[in-house]
């Protein structure tokens, strides 16, 4: 792999420029240790630049246009100066969270509210404010597991977020409420942002996180998110990730997940609209009897293109994973699947699973799909599948024969084939709302919400198809 | 424990067994200076009496080696491979044309013998047409009277380009491009010697064609080129066999087989690959970087692989189909076997572009001791290949626990019509089918050979007859009591 890069694009020039200019300001961390990753960030991204289709990993999304683009780097922390309730209303009936939000790249609150301890002992706030009061664990944990590794955006990412949502839920601490993060992006200007959080689960804690990528306007925009969470023995993460961008945006997300023994992680991540999203999740199982479940769905239109690479690492025996995604792609829409399960040598009784599965509703969209099985123990079960096709066209003569219009058949059979990503979500207010998400996607009447995606379901009134069933 | 210990036994037994054609023939051979320059491609094409346009061809092909690099992108470990120290020329010195077989030198006629492909033998017993290429030149093509008069022509590549080089001329480079990768481009400027094979018309092949590859000389590389043009409506079975000495140092393989098929037409080509694969602490064996394609140009008409690796310390090999004409078919069957330190990345690549064509792909590795197997593949369907359909299982088995199995499928689909669906498996011999088989009296060593038969009889029983016959022995040689 040859890494070597003479900073041809603006955006690479703007990046290393930014860190120069703001590296006194918006780039200061009052960790020593932090202010040392940003430096190391900086080197390796001007030795090895912006990831471009020459790198195996990034070779079916290109994002060299994007490149060649005038983006304002970072931004300065905005004022508080209105509730988040104002902002935006989550309307989920029944379903009880804790919100917090970043907007254009800060944590948004009173300024005494940055960081705080809730009644149970969970710390939530901003990452530079956990620096300050909470250095110690910033030290245990920051930055232990994301790496450079070959990516530029990852290094640009380490060496010029701005800010971040950190969580720390201590030992045997179940948080009943779950933790909503909304991330909102509200500037005129091509604005490139670069977030970085970080989640601690103690021992035999457990939390249900939602995390919501939204923009607010049209304004076309660059997102990095490097996430990394820590999951100690016992403990149990549900993580619900949200994507429902405008067409102009592109988010790259990093996360890197290591789990200890007997831990159990559910990530579902449900792409609904977004111009380009890249999600990438490296899960580290260094526990035994540690669980892994990871689960995504994708309803890509337009030009838009989604790409999911999901690797998970068995490092230790007796661990469990899967890793089920499933799509629909319509128009020109383009979509990659890269699972890469890695069996180390002496991870034995290893069980793993992993399956992608698409729908190209017409001739102009495209999938590639990539399951990657790496297998050095030999008592192992592990098993991969990967279908690319269109709708059934017997189900489809079935429904229609009896009086379904065809293009509420073909509703009903998209619908059918997601719900068994959304049926893995097991807060039920929200995979209630998520199943009206997906059918007014589905039909086109979900657009980018100028709040929060929650905020456009009504289950009072729940949306329907417009189908007979006693003609069924 | 008594059990754990037998087993341990039969795993030493098997792990140590000699590779029986490792012996070294005592032939006279005539080779280039060591190392690779324009002088060395000028000295092959003088060497064969090349026509000019061969020769160019060669040496565009070397330019254009020259400004690249060798890929990295396999899952295999091997010291970087100095391209400056190997032969890329030995023949076996001969005084003149030969008319029979009591003319051939008898040392060797003695090889083949050693090989089990007496060549006389082969053609009073099993009426197979054999090509035997022995270091990179062609020694002797049996049955050519009785192809003539069906109009086919095998020959040795060389006697291809003296006696019909316009058909040379026409095919060659047109499926594998001299651009086409590293080792393809190398092969394009170096190849000393080969197979070709012209099937007219609406001919089907009476015999099974043979090609029997091996490296003798020391210090060389083998460098063959297959070119098989199967025109309307015909059909040929197609064999491929290839061994080694046993010697110290890696020797570089890197051939090109091509494939033309035109409407309606078949070809079915089944490969033993047997080249020496190292001993057991990964000293020696065979590179083998192999490219080969076939390309369905016509209507209807289908090319089948069939392959069983288990020699060679190092495998890259992707056997893939172009799927041109409409309702084209391809075909992949594979089973590698890697045993001690071998590596094998090989698997297929299936393009689909016209319409309605179809293609399977079924692979089983077996991987034992501390070698790694993996597949690659890569499944293309075009915007254009309406109502394209493909299916792949690749399964890995695993026997002991240094060794590792990989699968690294590539689906890219461009047509809402088609259907793509990939699975695979990987996992250990079953405790259960093991019990059952020593319940019923037979010893673990018979058990997993009857159990790894079994796994393999699918791609197995795609192959012709003598070869699969072969084939089991070899499997039962490489496994035999390997219990995970």
């Amino acid at each position: 792999m040859s890494l070597s890069n003479n900073m041809n694009y603006p955006l690479e020039l703007s990046l290393t420029k930014s860190y120069e200019e703001n590296r006194g300001n918006i780039y200061t961390s009052p960790h020593p240790s932090i202010s040392l990753a940003r430096k190391n960030g900086i080197e390796d991204f001007k030795k090895i630049g912006l990831p471009t289709t020459k790198l195996e990993k990034w070779r079916t999304t290109n994002l060299s246009d994007l490149y060649k683009k005038e983006f304002t780097i970072g931004d300065n922390k905005p004022v508080f100066n209105k509730e988040i309730n104002e902002i935006f209303h989550c309307n989920v009936h029944g379903f009880n969270t804790n919100v917090f939000a970043l907007l254009n790249g800060w944590y948004y609150s009173p300024e005494e509210e940055q960081i705080q301890e809730l009644d149970n002992g969970i710390i939530v706030g901003s990452i530079n404010a956990a620096q300050k009061k909470y250095p110690e664990l910033i030290d245990k944990y920051f930055n232990s597991l994301a790496k450079t590794d070959g990516n530029g955006l990852n290094a640009a990412n380490a060496a010029l977020f701005t800010d971040g949502f950190f969580i720390h839920v201590p030992d045997n601490v179940v948080s009943e409420k779950a933790i909503q993060l909304i991330k909102m992006v509200n500037r005129e200007n091509n604005t490139m942002i670069n977030t970085r959080n970080l989640i601690v689960l103690g021992k035999n804690s457990k939390l249900s996180f939602l995390h919501c990528d939204d923009s607010i306007n049209q304004q076309p925009g660059f997102l990095t998110t490097n996430t990394e969470i820590f999951l100690h023995e016992n403990a149990s993460l549900d993580l619900y990730k949200l994507q429902n961008l405008n067409n102009n945006t592109t988010l790259v997300n990093s996360s890197c997940v290591q789990q200890k023994s007997g831990s159990d992680l559910k990530i579902n991540v449900l792409t609904f609209n977004g111009g380009v999203i890249r999600n990438e999740f490296i899960v580290d199982l260094i526990g035994e009897n540690a669980n892994a479940d990871i689960s995504g769905m994708y309803l890509m239109d337009d030009n838009q293109h989604v790409d999911n690479q999901i690797k998970v690492i068995h490092s230790a025996p007796n661990c469990t994973s899967s890793e089920l995604f499933k799509g629909v792609l319509d128009d020109n829409a383009s979509g990659v699947f890269n699972g890469y399960i890695y069996v180390a040598r002496d991870a034995q009784k290893t069980l793993a699973f992993q399956r992608n599965a698409n729908i190209l509703m017409k001739s102009t969209a495209s999938i590639d799909t990539m399951p990657f099985l790496e297998i050095y123990a030999d008592d192992v079960k592990c098993s991969h599948g990967a279908t690319v096709g269109q709708l059934d066209n017997d189900a489809l003569f079935y429904l229609m024969q009896r009086g379904i219009s065809e293009s509420n058949a073909k509703l009903l059979l998209m619908y059918a084939f997601v719900t068994e990503v959304t049926n893995k979500i097991t807060i039920q207010p929200l995979q209630d709302s998520i199943d009206d998400m997906v059918k007014k996607r589905l039909r086109g009447d979900l657009s980018i919400c100028e709040k929060c995606v929650l905020h456009c379901s009504t289950p009072d009134i729940p949306v329907e198809f417009e189908i007979d069933m006693s003609k069924i | 424990m008594k059990e754990e210990k037998e087993n341990e036994n039969i795993l030493e037994e098997v792990t140590s067994s000699e590779y029986k054609y490792g012996f070294v023939t005592d032939i006279e051979t005539e080779t280039a200076p060591m190392g690779l320059t324009e002088d060395t491609v000028k000295f092959i094409s003088k060497k064969k009496n090349e026509p000019e346009w061969l020769l160019e061809y060669r040496l565009k092909a070397y330019r254009y080696w020259l400004t690249i690099e060798e890929p990295d992108w396999a899952l295999l470990n091997h010291p970087p491979i100095n391209y400056q120290d190997i032969i890329y020329y030995a023949a076996p010195k001969q005084k003149e044309v030969k008319e029979s077989l009591d003319e051939v030198d008898p040392e060797l006629l003695d090889t083949f013998n050693k090989l089990g492909i007496s060549l006389d033998e082969q053609k009073m017993l099993t009426g197979v047409a054999v090509d035997a290429v022995i270091d990179s030149v062609s020694v002797k093509t049996t049955f050519q009277d009785t192809l003539a008069k069906h109009g086919i022509i095998f020959c040795s590549f060389s006697e291809a380009v003296q006696n019909h080089p316009e058909l040379v001329k026409k095919y060659l480079g047109t499926v594998v491009p001299h651009t086409d990768n590293f080792f393809a481009a190398l092969n394009s400027a170096v190849f000393s010697d080969g197979s070709f094979c012209y099937i007219p018309k609406g001919v089907r092949c009476p015999i099974e064609l043979s090609t029997y590859f091996r490296i003798n000389a020391a210090n060389t590389g083998q460098f063959e080129r297959t070119l098989l043009v199967a025109d309307e409506g015909s059909y040929v079975s197609y064999l491929e066999g290839c061994t080694a000495p046993q010697r110290d140092e890696n020797q570089l393989h890197a051939a090109i087989v091509e494939i033309i098929t035109f409407d309606d037409a078949e070809v079915k080509y089944s490969t033993v690959q047997n080249w020496y694969p190292g001993d057991k602490n990964g000293v020696g064996g065979i590179y083998n970087f192999v490219t080969k394609r076939g390309l369905c140009k016509g209507k209807n008409s289908k090319i089948s692989w069939t392959q069983v690796e288990t020699g060679s310390a190092i495998t890259w090999k992707y056997p893939s189909c172009t799927l041109l004409g409409d309702n084209s078919i391809g075909e992949f069957y594979s089973v590698a076997v890697t045993n001690n330190m071998q590596q094998a990345d090989t698997g297929t690549k299936m393009i689909h572009i016209g319409k309605n064509t179809k293609s399977t792909i079924i692979s089983k590795g077996i991987s034992a001791g501390k070698s790694n197997n993996s597949y690659r593949g890569l499944v293309r369907v075009s915007k254009k290949a309406d109502n394209a359909r493909n299916f792949s299982q690749c399964d890995s088995l695993l026997l002991g626990d240094k060794c590792g199995a990989h699968t690294f499928p590539y689906i890219k689909n461009n047509n809402r019509s088609s259907v793509v669906e990939h699975e695979a498996t990987t996992s250990k011999i079953s405790e259960d089918q093991l019990f059952y088989c020593q319940q019923r009296g037979i010893d673990t060593e018979k058990s997993i050979g009857l159990i790894v038969n079994g796994y393999a009889k699918e791609v197995l029983n795609k192959l012709p007859m003598e070869f699969a016959v072969e084939a089991q022995k070899l499997l039962a040689i490489t496994l035999e009591g390997s219990v995970g």
